[in-house]
């Protein structure tokens, strides 16, 4: 047992490091730092030079354009990374629709879809949600029915992140009404300039319009747009969800917000003193460190046991590194609303979508916050992740 | 970055699950319990006859020189049989001590009984008002030519009654609370002037209040320095915290396991209770808290070895806190889903319950060791 990175781990992120530093725009920087939104160009920008680096599909087989890099080399960029800030690769095609398509795909579709989507090309989003079907998931209506060589596809996705600004979408679409709920499900990609389909946003409690009700009414897509078999689509999502639910600790964004915490709660000041010196709050703050550093190790754990036994199957453990990822980043959040206090009010109306270079730094703690209850919500529910730990890890 | 034992560390885990498996039975311990002193000596024969009682020490005092890794697979073995022979006391507290401070002459006197399994020992340190802080020393040991002499009280001395040997914290200058003038005295447990008070714990096991007066010692009973002894303290005090965490890690994974076992064997409206998702998910919070546990159980055991002391300290307190907060969520769950017969003294879920309640004050408590972490800076 030994739980330092060794000489060349420590190399290595020591080269990550440097190269952050050194590429990451610093608005950019600073408004993650801030709890603000980026402009798509902004994302867009700091993807490419990732891009050029050779980074921007890190964890891809090398023939894709992959690294090679081991779990724990994998974990430490993304960490620092998230230490930055700088964005992370745009989840939907690159951890996402990109290892469906080289796992499942056929050959015409990764030459195709796998290079556009490390260069940002194409913007993708998630077609899975649908407005009866949250966490049954299975239980989606929009259906693709066969038409020559063609689906006509009918029905509404909802909660599709960051649509209004995609170039594609994958959805998961009943092509067999007949089969019983997972087995008539077929994963289809859509271009999403193809007539028939409206994006309508969906504003969140933040005020913020991350989300979006996607439209499906009569959209003809060609039939290779099929990924892998007609109704095992299910099969497809479920490998996507387990690579979504490694991710999703975030320990690298909590640090970096506990950081700030320190910062700020070391400058505004409450009876005389800063905020950092109340030995209530500093207790507070350092019961969401221990959890964090506890975190940390349970997901090296995982990490290190995807090293030694290969990804296929997700460690059932991961399901705890969502479940205390998402409430950790929520504890961060109010703990920034506490240093702030009544200054957490004011509402900017205009919103945030990245254009308001004037905003001032506590205009946006209270929407991170709101936002935040989120994290609990998607990549299935925390109460889902217990229903995968009871059947999964303790047998009930 | 590996979280593997190595082959030998598996062997030692296989050989100690073996030997509790075949002699801790719940019911092997209550017989244990009723014995002269509260433990077996049989049994702690046997871990003498294993190699357990040397693990830590150097092979040039006979040991094996295994590492903190090692001393963890015990602990949490023994968390898991709930065993009640005085380890703690003797190899991790006592033998820390002689290890880390004890001079050529002390180790070669005590470390071959403690390996042999011939002498047990007892850290006499808690007072009467000093609650957590190992600083706060009322107990004197004054001058008297070479020799030392003792005066004061110490309670809830674990395995204080049956005892060869007392570790004795004692004042040597200054006042009370004084960081200075702290120091550790080896004291023989019959020795003239030492009166014990023994008595069971709530977790099964046996303590003592131990009053000393006037107990005349020489100055080869004085392990490190008499007067500036207490960065020792704390460093042995910290591996005994650490052994508790991964002592806890076993509690907490057998009254899991006990408790998964129950859900699924309980019937009611017809049905194995383990159905009913209130408590599906009560058991996976469970299995949360004892894997973030787990975490930070290893983060101790590796930062045990950390040079620096104030770093050292704060991530033994870390871990204490989250231990902390973990047993008392598993513990108390592990009584509500066995329903009434969790309150039995017949079931043995309690007694893991009350075992994790007791670790959760020794040596400080939740809060203690969280303001510690804020007096180091935190841990980011």
């Amino acid at each position: 047992m030994d739980l330092s990175f060794s000489k060349e781990e420590v190399a290595f992120r020591d080269e990550v490091r440097t190269f952050l530093r050194d590429n990451v725009p610093p608005s950019t920087r600073q408004k993650l730092q801030e709890g603000r939104h980026l402009s798509k160009d902004e994302m867009v920008e700091w993807w490419r030079i990732l891009n050029k680096k050779g980074w921007g599909v890190s964890h891809w087989p090398k023939e894709y354009g992959g690294t090679g890099w081991s779990s724990v080399q994998h974990y430490i960029f993304n960490e620092e990374l998230q230490m930055v800030p700088a964005p992370a690769p745009l989840a939907f095609g690159v951890s996402m629709v990109g290892p469906v398509i080289y796992t499942f795909g056929n050959e015409a579709q990764k030459k195709h879809y796998l290079p556009r989507i490390a260069s940002v090309e194409d913007w993708w989003c998630q077609g899975f949600s649908e407005p009866g079907s949250g966490s049954d998931l299975a239980s989606l209506k929009t259906k693709a029915e066969r038409k020559g060589d063609t689906y006509v596809i009918n029905g509404q996705k909802t909660w599709t992140t960051l649509a209004q600004y995609a170039d594609w979408i994958f959805c998961l679409c009943r092509t067999d009404p007949g089969a019983k709920k997972q087995s008539g499900i077929s994963f289809i990609l859509v271009d999403m300039k193809t007539k028939g389909i409206t994006v309508r946003p969906i504003q969140t409690i933040d005020g913020g319009v991350e989300v979006n009700e996607v439209f499906f009414d009569d959209v003809v897509v060609p039939v290779s747009n099929l990924v892998g078999e007609e109704n095992k689509g299910w099969d497809y999502a479920k490998f996507l969800l387990g690579n979504e639910r490694t991710g999703i600790a975030r320990v690298g964004v909590s640090k970096e917000r506990l950081r700030r915490i320190r910062d700020l709660a070391s400058k505004v000041e409450s009876g005389g003193k800063p905020v950092m010196e109340d030995q209530a709050f500093r207790e507070k703050l350092a019961a969401v460190e221990i959890e964090l550093k506890a975190l940390e190790l349970t997901q090296l754990r995982v990490v290190a046991d995807e090293g030694k036994h290969g990804k296929g199957k997700p460690n059932p453990a991961s399901s705890v590194l969502k479940i205390k990822g998402s409430e950790i980043q929520q504890a961060t959040t109010e703990l920034l609303m506490e240093v702030i206090g009544p200054f957490a009010a004011p509402f900017d109306e205009h919103g945030d979508d990245g254009s308001n270079e004037a905003m001032d730094w506590t205009a946006q703690i209270a929407p991170s916050y709101f936002n935040n209850r989120k994290v609990s919500i998607y990549g299935g529910s925390n109460e889902i992740q217990r229903n995968i730990i009871t059947k999964a890890v303790l047998g009930l | 970055m590996d979280f593997d034992l190595s082959e030998e560390q598996r062997l030692l885990k296989e050989s100690v699950d073996g030997l509790l498996g075949s002699s801790y039975e719940f019911d092997d311990r209550k017989k244990y319990m009723a014995e002269k002193g509260g433990w077996s000596k049989s049994v702690w024969g046997k871990f003498a006859e294993q190699g357990l009682l040397g693990l830590p020490f150097s092979e040039d005092d006979g040991g094996f020189g295994a590492g903190a890794v090692e001393t963890m697979i015990v602990m949490e073995a023994l968390g898991k049989a709930l065993v009640l022979e005085p380890y703690l006391p003797t190899v991790v507290i006592a033998g820390g001590f002689l290890r880390r401070g004890g001079s050529a002459a002390q180790k070669a006197e005590y470390i071959p009984a403690i390996i042999d399994g011939s002498k047990t020992f007892a850290f006499a340190q808690l007072e009467k008002n000093s609650r957590y802080d190992l600083g706060d020393v009322a107990t004197s040991a004054k001058k008297k030519g070479e020799a030392y002499v003792i005066d004061g009280e110490k309670f809830v001395v674990l395995n204080g009654e049956s005892a060869d040997m007392l570790i004795v914290t004692a004042r040597t200058k200054g006042s009370q609370r004084d960081a200075d003038g702290v120091g550790v005295f080896l004291v023989p447990g019959n020795a003239k002037g030492v009166a014990k008070k023994g008595y069971p714990t709530q977790d099964g096991l046996h303590a003592a209040d131990i009053s000393f007066t006037g107990v005349e010692v020489g100055a080869d009973a004085v392990i490190g320095d008499p007067e500036n002894g207490l960065a020792l303290i704390e460093r042995v005090v910290d591996d005994a915290r650490i052994a508790l965490c991964a002592e806890a890690v076993g509690l907490m994974d057998e009254s899991l396991k006990s408790t998964v076992e129950y859900l699924k064997t309980r019937k009611q409206f017809g049905v194995a209770i383990g159905s009913f998702q209130t408590l599906q998910h009560r058991a996976a919070d469970m299995f949360v808290a004892l894997e973030q546990a787990r975490s930070m159980a290893m983060f101790a055991t590796m930062a045990g070895d950390f040079d620096d002391a104030k770093e050292r300290a704060t991530a033994v307190a870390a871990a204490k806190v989250q231990i902390g907060k973990s047993l008392k969520f598993v513990g108390q769950q592990s009584i509500q889903l066995h329903g009434g017969i969790g309150m039995t003294m017949e079931a043995k879920i309690g007694h893991y319950f009350k075992r994790l309640t007791m670790i959760e004050n020794t040596f400080g408590d939740t809060d203690y060791h969280l303001r510690r972490v804020t007096q180091g800076g935190g841990l980011v």
